[in-house]
């Protein structure tokens, strides 16, 4: 007889720990002969509460590190995908076409140097120090806001959520994230590299689940304070009232026009910008 | 209130004589309440056991020339020896490469470069990425080197040269695939092939502060070490070889001070790039006048380190310790001038003295040594010949104390009080642990006597109130200034002088821009 | 009228007294941190460490027998009789006179809280009747808490003057005047409070840092601020006041760099427990297993040393 082999039971990754939803529930994901893969949590907007929370006790360290740390933090989370790439290949793939994956593996590993990249130098390009015409020291600083929520495209279940979620955490953001709908299993093994990375618990908060039922509370939640989103028409409204309460900072992509998240114009410092703040202070000059 | 209180109520804080900071500001009492005048006891009553640092730096006896991803004999057959300043033995013999190795690194490097030019940034970054890891994994063994190499303390080569060494490839490794940001309105393009030389002080900084930058914008390099110190650019080189970064990038020549000469003067060079003493780099820049070649110079330095009556007393001497004995002083940027307000000059200069007593001179491989040994028989000699000067011209000397080992280039930390603007050890570049102590009375002297001088490194400012610290920098006329803190680099603030310090920056986006063509 | 009735008193202090850059502090103090100290030197370092430790129980729970144990600790922490005795034990006032049994005539002083201690919110003449009931009882040491309260509303004055009276109160006891560091937050604010006691100070009293009751306290930051400011006072006035770091000193080798910031910055003449002390209970116990460590060369486990809080 051969070898059964152990199944692993996906969970997801949330203030620095493995969990399944607090409602216990789960749905079904097939691979791509079809046949039954595994039960991913089905998380709730309850969920989704727990996950800001971790992220909120996590952001105050996060943003404290200096930027050459964090660099070297997501430059490390790039090493762990990279060594596993051929592990997250098969999450993407799920028994079907390798090739596209190990693509997909290759440019997510890329897309987390390139903004890793970013850490210590955003600063230098974004911030200013500015001439005004009086006797004054004035200069500006961009610092992160706080607890982002992103909603990752369907297609490219990792360099999606890897494009939306590098640019914010580089700055000092944390996140919390809804993982593709229709391919969610790539985020779970995604939370095993984060938590081997140095990452500290909390940082990003990975959540699968439908959006039906937890796109309302990223809309309403009052403790995030942007979002970042591939979502439909309909999702758009409901995220962009939602936001209006708080005034919270919403960046959409369109999901109906699709992206090409394997282009250099999928990543940027303007995706770094989007998620920034800008303070400026003066300060006389005199003896 | 209290219900015993008779005594009237006090209009000033009790027992607290009109006094700053535990001194007058006159001459300090020699007696109080008829006792001798308190001193500290500085002494054995806990000394503190020989506490080795023991991992093994790996030396090679031999080090070749590195041409071409290989490292190749000299074509002279010549070596050299390299010289342990802590005990004056023998360490290795380096290669002695001439004008015939220097023309085959600078073919290397241009034939390398059609490739690396054109090399996507996001690939030519992760060499460099790469490079800063492994240097990482073998930090330790390469402090050890550095320090036996040159002299300087292994808590400095472990917690600062070679970690900042390992920063400044890491950082310039993410701008490789981000240079459309580094000038706006313009594409930043490689030069081609820079030349490169690089001084002593910080062998391993040095090398990255020259490399990161060129190999981050596109550009290939032939690097020398100074002849003192060779060991660890050598080192680094088997890192170039482990990290694949493809042969004739990266080509280090080590030799005397003439072949630094050839490097710079290559037509093959577009860019050269010199770190080291303003005489020489006088002498570089003659050779290559009327010609074609871009290039930035690092030159010497007489910082002024300005303390004002107002500034945070005992962190303004912690200050002025770092930044003139930091690597026994052997630093362009040293404040070696000591500017302090006439009000705090008494109560500065004693706990200065204060400070100093506490200062561990002595084997740099021991962990708690706090100052190491001057890089050379030669370096000692001239340091030797200041101090003479400044006695000769009425300076008063004053050195704390100190168990000097027996062998090895050793010095102590000196101070100079009484000294003037026209006193030659205020006004020369004394390369060593000598303080120059002068004083000022008003803002606008601090910026006069800081200013007067041919060199603009850097300088100090110490001061609680922020529109003055803001006011000297905007006054003061170097490239570095500052403020409530000293001798402080990062990758991403860029470093260069003023005047007859140099021009050019390395650091920061600003740094990057000196290894481009913008078209 | 006094100065301190001005809200400019607070700013004349902080101009006789001078700032403090925290960064500066900071960096200072990572220096002691990379001190290495081996063999012969860490042996004896660790043995002046046990002998300055104020062995300490301030709990809503302890009684007479948990004082006899403490005192016996206190008196013999070790079977090698190489290794000295603690400093003091420091208990609430209602235990001195248990302690007292039990280290009467010995070199091991009997140290007790007072003024309300941790708070210090009580009437002041409460406050100071505690202090003299504790020193009736023996104290040989008294432990106070200055008013923050008072202090942060600018009031220095009165902050200097109950620490004058509880300095009358405490008779030939010693006193120690805990500034509970992590309510005066700023270094600025620990180096003025520390000026302030000092000057209504005698030689044989210290400053402490902390009550070991909120969640910051004894760290090399605070430590330093307040051993810059007692050598200053000394140089100035020639009295020497003691200096106790008190609770966040878990281990043996942070103990051990606290002794490198006094040796540097105070000199050879504080290092003695007439002039030093930890404020410490589950530190005795890191001491001892590294002293073992010395002399055997093996690493200890904990629970081989009395009144060890670990079992696994």
């Amino acid at each position: 007889m051969t070898r059964l082999p152990i199944t692993k039971t996906p969970k997801v990754y949330v203030g620095g720990a493995f969990i399944r939803s607090e409602s216990a529930r789960t749905f079904p994901i097939k691979d791509a002969s079809g046949a039954f893969f595994a039960n991913i949590p089905q998380c709730t907007r309850k969920d989704l509460r727990n996950a800001v929370e971790a992220a909120a006790k996590a952001g105050p360290g996060w943003a404290r590190r200096t930027p050459y740390n964090r660099a070297q933090i997501l430059y490390r989370l790039g090493e762990m995908l990279e060594s596993r790439a051929a592990e997250m290949a098969d999450a993407i793939a799920l028994g079907g076409s390798r090739d596209a994956a190990a693509r997909e593996v290759a440019a997510a590993v890329d897309r987390l140097i390139y903004y890793a990249g970013w850490a210590d130098k955003y600063e230098a390009v974004l911030g200013s120090v500015n001439p005004v015409s009086a006797p004054y020291f004035n200069f500006t600083v961009a610092e992160p806001m706080g607890i982002v929520g992103v909603i990752a495209p369907s297609d490219a279940p990792l360099l999606g959520l890897v494009s939306l979620v590098a640019p914010v955490i580089t700055s000092g953001n944390t996140v919390v994230a809804l993982a593709s709908e229709s391919s969610p299993y790539p985020a779970v093994v995604l939370g095993e590299m984060l938590a081997t990375s140095d990452l500290p618990g909390g940082v990003v908060n990975l959540l699968t689940g439908f959006h039906r039922e937890l796109v309302p509370t990223f809309a309403t939640h009052a403790h995030l304070r942007a979002i970042s989103a591939v979502a439909n028409a309909e999702e758009r409204k409901i995220l962009a009232l939602g936001a209006v309460e708080i005034v919270k900072r919403t960046h959409f992509a369109k999901a109906e026009e699709g992206q090409d998240w394997f282009s250099d114009g999928a990543q940027s410092l303007y995706a770094i910008r989007n998620f920034v703040e800008f303070k400026t202070t003066w300060h006389p000059i005199g003896a | 209130m209290p219900a015993h209180a008779t005594k009237p109520p006090t209009a000033h804080v009790k027992g607290k004589s009109a006094s700053r900071n535990g001194q007058s500001s006159g001459r300090p009492p020699t007696q109080i309440r008829g006792r001798a005048a308190p001193a500290l006891i500085f002494g054995d009553l806990w000394e503190f056991d020989p506490a080795p640092e023991t991992a093994d730096p790996k030396l090679k006896s031999r080090y070749e020339l590195f041409i071409n991803g290989e490292f190749v004999p000299p074509k002279s057959g010549k070596y050299f020896d390299s010289i342990n300043p802590a005990n004056e033995r023998k360490l290795a013999e380096i290669a002695s490469g001439g004008a015939s190795d220097v023309d085959a690194a600078y073919e290397a490097a241009a034939r390398a470069f059609e490739a690396w030019g054109r090399m996507p940034g996001r690939e030519r970054g992760k060499y460099l990425y790469r490079v800063a890891r492994l240097l990482q994994d073998r930090a330790r063994e390469f402090a050890v080197a550095e320090t036996m190499d040159n002299g300087k303390p292994i808590r400095e080569t472990r917690d600062f040269d070679v970690p900042m060494c390992a920063a400044h490839f890491f950082y310039h490794g993410g701008w490789a695939d981000k240079l459309e940001y580094v000038a706006p309105g313009r594409k930043a393009a490689p030069l081609g092939v820079v030349g490169q030389v690089i001084p002593w002080n910080f062998p391993l900084l040095m090398l990255a502060w020259k490399l990161a930058p060129a190999l981050a914008m596109g550009n290939c390099a032939v690097l020398k070490p100074a002849s003192n110190t060779c060991i660890t650019a050598l080192k680094l080189a088997e890192i170039f070889q482990d990290a694949g970064l493809p042969p004739g990038v990266v080509n280090i020549v080590t030799g005397p001070g003439s072949t630094g000469g050839l490097i710079m003067a290559h037509p093959t060079a577009s860019k050269i790039a010199f770190t080291g003493s303003t005489d020489v780099g006088k002498v570089i820049m003659r050779s290559v006048a009327g010609g074609d070649k871009r290039m930035t110079m690092e030159l010497g330095g007489k910082a002024a380190n300005i303390v004002f009556d107002d500034a945070p007393i005992d962190q303004a001497v912690e200050g002025i310790v770092n930044g003139i004995f930091f690597n026994q002083g052997q630093v362009c940027c040293a404040g070696s001038r000591l500017l302090v307000h006439e009000p705090v000059a008494v109560a500065v200069i004693a706990k200065l003295r204060n400070r100093l007593r506490v200062l561990r001179v002595g084997d740099p491989l021991d962990k708690n040594t706090d100052v190491g040994a001057i890089v050379s028989q030669a370096q000692l000699d001239t340091i030797r010949e200041y101090l003479k000067i400044g006695v000769e011209e009425g300076a008063e000397m004053w050195q704390p104390p100190c168990r000097l080992p027996s062998k090895g280039y050793f010095l102590p930390p000196t101070l100079f009080t009484g000294v003037t603007q026209s006193h030659r050890i205020a006004r020369e570049e004394i390369f060593g642990p000598v303080l120059s102590i002068l004083t000022f009375r008003t803002v606008d002297e601090a910026i006069e006597k800081a200013n007067n001088t041919a060199y603009g490194l850097s300088a100090g400012v110490w001061t609680d109130k922020g529109s003055r610290i803001l006011k000297m920098s905007t006054e003061l006329k170097a490239g570095v200034v500052w403020a409530n803190t000293f001798n402080k680099f990062d990758p991403t603030s860029p470093f260069g002088g003023y005047k007859e310090s140099g021009f050019g920056r390395e650091g920061g986006r600003q740094g990057l821009l000196d290894y481009a063509k913008l078209i | 009228m006094p100065a301190f009735a001005y809200p400019s008193a607070f700013r004349r202090l902080f101009d006789e007294i001078g700032t403090v850059d925290a960064v500066g502090i900071e960096e200072r103090v990572a220096k002691y941190a990379t001190r290495s100290i081996k063999k012969g030197s860490k042996l004896s370092g660790l043995k002046l460490a046990v002998s300055m430790v104020d062995l300490t129980t301030l709990e809503g729970k302890d009684t007479p027998g948990k004082i006899a144990s403490l005192c016996c600790k206190a008196l013999h922490p070790h079977e090698d009789a190489d290794v000295p005795s603690v400093a003091a034990v420091c208990v609430y006032p209602s235990m001195v006179r248990h302690a007292k049994k039990h280290v009467a005539g010995t070199p091991v002083r009997v140290a007790s809280v007072a003024t309300a201690f941790p708070s210090g919110q009580t009437h002041f003449r409460t406050r100071l009747a505690e202090v003299r009931g504790a020193a009736a009882d023996g104290a040989d040491e008294i432990d106070m808490v200055i008013n923050r309260g008072a202090f942060l509303a600018g009031e220095f004055a009165r902050v200097q003057d109950e620490i004058s009276a509880v300095r009358e109160a405490c008779g030939g006891a010693a006193l120690k005047v805990i500034l509970e560091v992590s309510e005066l937050e700023t270094y600025d604010a620990i180096r003025a409070a520390s000026f302030l006691a000092m000057s209504v100070l005698r030689e044989g009293d210290f400053i402490k840092t902390s009550t070991g009751k909120t969640s910051l306290n004894a760290t090399l930051g605070n430590n330093q601020v307040m051993i810059d400011a007692i050598r200053d006072h000394y140089l100035d006035t020639g009295v020497a006041i003691g200096m106790k770091p008190a609770g966040g000193i878990r281990g043996a080798k942070q103990a051990l760099h606290f002794l490198v910031a006094v040796k540097e910055t105070l000199g050879d003449a504080w290092l003695v427990n007439r002039r030093y002390r930890f404020g410490a209970s589950a530190l005795l116990n890191d001491l001892l297993r590294q002293i073992e460590k010395e002399k055997t060369g093996a690493y200890q486990a904990p629970y081989y040393f009395s009144d060890a809080a670990e079992s696994y």
